[in-house]
């Protein structure tokens, strides 16, 4: 598989205060990673510095020009960052996301208005192409950010806590349409809730200050103690239970 | 003749300063309504009243004065809260009073009775000069271009800006320049309304036209038409009944907020679709 970016030696500060530090992290065509690790752990961080956002103060990130250029990532944020009750319908908020490599006197054409109708058909929300977000349910509101970040074809998708705004009807449709995205792009999904998400990715990545790489989708306790990573993890069966340790 | 003169002049004055006054808040209103800015513009302007008065001190135009005072706090309320990590509605709080006192300050200190001062704390449209009305003319049509030329770019950033420095790296320099444009709006449109109404006329005619849809570019031209509405009326009203014109236009445009906000009750009521 073709790497899609590198990172070497990376640290990123706030200040004086450094969230990551000598982060050595490989993702390529076709990774469905998830980013786990404590809050305040850099995981948000990792993200800025991805979409750069935010400059590395140490170390560099190397990415594949050939198939990664600006506007070959997807970016679907924490909910908090647009305003909801802002007066902008879910096909304005789709076409945002073809904004990338346009300039600032953007028009958008016929065949970029087409494209959203398409993404907007595919996410199941044709009924509501012409509704602004307030009038939307958390689950439908997900799926027009999502919208957003893939209209452009990304190579690279990143989610920021995508379970925070999910409705649990919703959720496994949620995942099963990523899977499906997973065909054409790589994901990289932060999320503090292990357990649900160890079923749809197929690796682990670490963070806490340092990265750790866990090449497989199953993860114990022990793993996150060795990676200095103090979560939980919640195991989501019949009865949400907690796993205390590895047991039969 | 005299008398006649004196009315048609009135009259051109009136509907020239009602369709800029209603142009230019039309679009900045939208976006102060939308962005939730309207306590920073109320900031904005009382803090160029300042202006005012140290354009009557040191013998300028007045208004220049204000322009000044007003995209100086616009941005400085900017960088105290972003730079200087003062809370945003703290920072506005301080630069809103610190602008009036330095008006009151300066005025006072100005030798000589000082006539105007009424029509800018409460506006009169017997004082807006030719000047005031190009300036406000021209306004409109920078407005228009911009917000025209600019329509998605604005939008997205104003929407989230988060998002949008994903893509683009001209995020600061248009927020700061739609906040310069706005408090250029407010201060021009001063003359019209005065310092203490003028915020009304930015954020009433949004809400109106936000009864009926909730489109971005809709809502800018449903406040135009709902500002020219109420701003003519208003001014037909104080022409007649002899009454200061800048709160008759406040005033008729909450009574037509009133009336729109009951037809809008009426339309749900009866599942008629959005306009």
């Amino acid at each position: 598989m073709a790497y899609l970016f590198e990172m070497h030696l990376l640290s990123a500060s706030y200040g004086t205060i450094t969230v990551l530090k000598d982060i050595d992290f490989k993702v390529s065509e076709n990774d469905f990673i998830g980013v786990i690790g404590p809050n305040g752990g850099g995981k948000t961080t990792l993200l800025k510095i991805i979409l750069g956002l935010l400059k590395p103060v140490k170390g560099e990130i190397v990415f594949n020009k050939e198939l990664l250029s600006a506007n070959r990532i997807g970016y679907l944020p924490q909910i908090s960052t647009g305003d909801i009750n802002y007066p902008v319908t879910v096909t304005d908020i789709i076409l945002s996301g073809l904004m990338i490599g346009k300039g600032i006197i953007s028009r958008m054409t016929q065949s970029d208005r087409k494209k959203a109708a398409e993404v907007i058909n595919e996410l199941g929300l044709s009924a509501m192409a012409g509704a602004t977000i307030n009038e939307l349910s958390g689950g439908q509101m997900q799926r027009v950010f999502l919208g957003r970040a893939i209209i452009g074809d990304p190579k690279l998708l990143l989610l920021d806590e995508p379970g925070n705004f999910v409705d649990t009807t919703f959720e496994n449709d949620f995942y099963e349409k990523l899977r499906a995205l997973n065909k054409r792009m790589a994901i990289l999904m932060v999320s503090h809730d292990v357990g649900t998400i160890s079923a749809h990715i197929k690796s682990f990545a670490c963070v806490n200050r340092s990265l750790h790489y866990h090449a497989s989708n199953a993860i114990t306790n022990e793993d996150l103690l060795a990676y200095g990573c103090p979560i939980q993890v919640i195991s989501h069966g019949d009865i949400p239970h907690t796993v205390l340790k590895h047991h039969k | 003749m005299e008398p006649d003169i004196f009315q048609y002049d009135f009259i051109i004055k009136g509907i020239l300063g009602a369709i800029f006054a209603s142009i230019t808040a039309g679009l900045a209103g939208t976006y102060v309504v939308s962005k939730r800015m309207v306590f920073l513009s109320g900031g904005i302007t009382h803090a160029s009243f300042g202006g005012i008065g140290i354009g009557y001190f040191i013998g300028i135009n007045p208004v220049v004065g204000a322009a000044v005072f007003g995209i100086l706090s616009a941005l400085g309320v900017e960088y105290l809260s972003v730079k200087q990590k003062i809370r945003e509605d703290s920072a506005i709080g301080i630069l809103w009073a610190f602008g009036m006192a330095i008006g009151i300050i300066f005025i006072y200190l100005t030798p000589g009775y000082t006539p105007n001062l009424m029509s800018y704390l409460f506006g009169s449209i017997l004082t807006v000069t030719n000047a005031d009305l190009i300036a406000l003319g021209l306004m409109s049509v920078i407005l228009i271009l911009y917000f025209g030329i600019f329509y998605r770019t604005i939008l997205y950033i104003s929407f989230d800006e988060v998002f949008a420095r994903t893509y683009s790296t001209y995020v600061d320099i248009f927020k700061y320049i739609t906040t310069s444009l706005i408090a250029l709006t407010i201060v021009l449109n001063i003359r019209m309304a005065g310092v203490v109404l003028v915020i009304s006329l930015l954020t009433i005619p949004p809400n109106i036209a936000m009864l009926f849809t909730k489109v971005y570019f809709k809502i800018v031209l449903w406040s135009i038409l709902a500002g020219f509405i109420g701003t003519a009326t208003g001014y037909v009203i104080s022409y007649f009944a002899g009454i200061p014109v800048g709160a008759t236009i406040i005033f008729t445009l909450v009574v037509i907020w009133v009336i729109a906000k009951g037809l809008s009750q009426l339309l749900l009521k009866f599942k008629i679709e959005k306009l």
